[in-house]
C-alpha cells in the first residue's frame, strides 16, 4: 500500500489522469477534498435521517404490535414483504410520489431500517423477564412509566444490536441511491464506473466502510454509555 | 394511476415478455445468476461455518465476518470488480468481459454475489451448530461417537432447520440484490428497472421491481417448501416455524429453544 502512494507521489500531479489512472492517489485525495467531504456529508446526513424515520416509525409500531398480538405476524409478514423488494426497485417505485430527491432515499432506506427495527424493538421487549414486569407493576408502576423506566431500559442492549445491523445496511444501500443522484459517496461510485476513474472509484469506496465502521463504534459507544451495567457480563 | 396502469400494460404485452434481451431472458440469467454465487458461497461458507461451529471456537471470526461483510456496499464491490483490469491467470475475471449465459461483466458480478451470501451462510450455520444443546452432544460423546459421527448424526440433523434458514435468507437476498448489477451495465432484471426509470418510463421500471419482488416471494415459498421437505425431525409448532421464516440473528434464540424442546 506504502509503496503503491509513493509511486503515485513520485509520479506527479497526475497520478490521476486518464494516462495512469492510479488506484490509490493522494493527489486526488487534496484536489477534489471538497467533492468527497461534500459527498460523506450528504452520506452521513441520508444514513441518519432514514435511520431516525426508521426509528420514528418503528416503535409505534412495535408497540402497537405487542398490544395486539394479532397485529404482530401482520407486521412482522409485512416487513419481511418489504425486504424481498431490492433497493434497486424501491427507489424507482418511489419517484413518481417524491420526484428526484433526497426524500425518496431517506423514505425508502427508511423502510429498510424499519424492517429490522421493528423485530428488534419487538425482542428486546419480549425478552423483558416477567417477574422484573410484575415487580414493577406491585410497585404501582403505571403502563407509561414501566414502559420508559423498566422496559426499554432493559431491552435497550437487543434494541441496539438491531439499531447497530439497521445503521450499517443504510451506510452500503445509500450507495444505490446514486440512481437518483442522491448516493451519496455513491455518486461516486457510479461516476467512478461510468468515467473509468479508479481512484474517485476506491476513495469513495474506502470511505463508505469506513464510515459504516465509524457509525457502529458511535453507537455501541452510545450503548455502553447507556447501558452501564452490561458492561461486567457482555464483552 | 397512469403510472399502475403502464406497469400492467408492459406486464400483460407478450412482446416484452418473449426474445433476446426481453424480461424471460433477462429472469433466466438472473435466476442463473443467483443460484450460481449462492451454491458458489454455499462451496465456500458452509464446511467453515460448520466445521468452526463443531469446534466450538472461531466465533469472532464467524460472526464478524458477517458484520464486516454488511459495512461493505454490494454495489462498490460490483464497481470495484468491474473497473479493474482482468487478471491473466483468470480471464473473464474480473472486468466487463462476457461469461457465458451470464452475460457482460457476469463472473465479476456472480463473485460479488457470492461475497455478499457469505455472511449470513457463515453467521446462521456457525450459530446453529454451536446452539446443539450441550447434553445432547455430551450424550453422543457417552455412547461412544467420534468427532466426525457425532458430526453427521447429531450436530447436523439438529442444526438443519437453522442452516437451512440462513440459506434461504441468503437465497432471496441475492435475488434481489443481483439487480444492481444494472448500475455497471451487468445481467438480469435489473436492467429493465434502470432503463423505464432513466427514459421516465416509471411503468416499465415497476413492472421490472414487480417481477422481481414477486420471484423473490416465489423463490422463499419454495425454498420453505424444500426446508420441510429435507426437515429430519417434523416438528409439531407451526408458529415456531413462520417465525422463523427468513430471519437473520434474532430467529436463533427461538430455533434454539425448539431445539432443546
Amino acid at each position: 500500500m506504502t509503496l503503491l502512494v509513493e509511486a503515485a507521489a513520485a509520479a506527479g500531479p497526475s497520478c490521476y489522469s486518464r494516462l495512469t489512472n492510479e488506484w490509490i492517489c493522494g493527489q486526488y485525495l487534496t484536489d477534489r477534498r471538497d467533492e468527497l467531504v461534500h459527498a460523506t456529508v450528504q452520506h452521513v446526513e441520508i444514513t441518519v435521517a432514514s435511520v431516525l424515520l426508521g426509528i420514528a416509525i418503528a416503535f409505534p409500531l412495535a408497540l402497537l404490535a405487542r398490544r395486539l398480538p394479532r397485529l404482530e405476524s401482520t407486521v412482522l409478514g409485512l416487513s419481511t414483504g418489504i425486504y424481498t423488494i431490492p433497493s434497486l426497485a424501491l427507489f424507482p417505485l418511489l419517484v413518481p410520489f417524491t420526484g428526484l430527491s433526497a426524500e425518496t432515499v431517506v423514505i425508502g432506506l427508511a423502510l429498510y431500517a424499519l424492517t429490522i427495527l421493528v423485530r428488534a424493538i419487538l425482542e428486546g421487549l419480549r425478552a423483558v423477564p416477567d417477574d422484573v414486569r410484575e415487580s414493577a407493576v406491585g410497585l404501582g408502576y403505571g403502563a407509561g412509566r414501566l414502559l420508559l423506566k423498566v422496559e426499554l431500559p432493559l431491552a435497550l442492549p437487543v434494541i441496539m444490536a438491531g439499531l447497530r445491523v439497521a445503521t450499517v445496511s443504510t451506510v452500503a444501500l445509500t450507495t444505490v441511491g446514486s440512481l437518483v443522484a442522491y448516493g451519496g459517496l455513491g455518486n461516486l461510485i457510479k461516476d467512478g464506473v461510468q468515467t473509468n476513474f479508479r481512484a474517485e472509484l476506491l476513495a469513495a469506496c474506502v470511505l463508505c466502510v469506513v464510515l459504516a465502521v465509524v457509525l457502529d463504534i458511535l453507537i455501541v459507544l452510545t450503548q455502553r454509555f447507556l447501558t452501564p451495567w452490561t458492561r461486567g457480563a457482555q464483552v | 394511476m397512469t403510472v399502475f396502469h403502464d406497469t400492467w400494460d408492459y406486464l400483460t404485452t407478450g412482446a416484452n415478455w418473449r426474445g433476446d434481451g426481453k424480461m424471460l431472458d433477462l429472469l433466466l440469467q438472473q435466476l442463473l445468476l443467483s443460484v450460481t454465487a449462492l451454491a458458489l458461497a454455499l462451496l465456500v461458507g458452509l464446511p467453515i461455518a460448520l466445521w468452526l461451529g463443531h469446534l466450538g471456537r472461531g466465533g469472532f471470526l464467524a460472526i464478524n465476518v458477517s458484520n464486516i461483510g454488511r459495512a461493505v456496499p454490494t454495489f462498490a464491490l460490483l464497481a470495484l470488480f468491474v473497473t479493474a483490469d482482468p487478471w491473466p491467470w483468470l480471464p473473464y475475471f474480473p472486468g466487463t468481459a462476457e461469461f457465458g449465459p451470464y452475460g457482460r461483466a457476469g463472473l465479476a458480478t456472480m463473485m460479488a454475489l457470492a461475497l455478499f451470501a457469505l455472511p449470513p451462510i457463515i453467521t446462521n450455520s456457525y450459530v446453529a451448530v454451536r446452539e446443539v444443546p450441550a447434553d445432547v452432544k455430551q450424550a453422543a460423546d457417552g455412547m461412544g461417537m467420534t468427532g466426525w459421527q457425532k458430526f453427521v448424526r447429531v450436530e447436523l440433523p439438529l442444526s438443519l432447520p437453522l442452516v437451512m434458514s440462513g440459506i434461504r435468507l441468503a437465497l432471496v437476498q441475492v435475488w434481489a440484490t443481483a439487480t444492481i448489477a444494472a448500475l455497471v451495465a451487468g445481467p438480469g432484471l435489473g436492467r429493465v428497472i434502470t432503463d423505464g426509470f432513466f427514459r421516465t418510463n416509471y411503468g416499465k421500471g415497476i413492472a421490472g421491481a414487480v417481477v422481481v419482488a414477486l420471484v423473490a416471494l416465489l423463490l422463499e415459498i419454495v425454498a420453505a417448501l424444500v426446508q420441510r421437505a429435507l426437515d429430519p425431525l417434523p416438528r409439531e409448532s407451526s408458529r415456531k416455524r413462520r417465525r422463523g421464516m427468513s430471519e437473520g440473528g434474532p430467529s436463533v434464540s427461538d430455533d434454539a429453544e425448539a431445539l432443546g424442546d
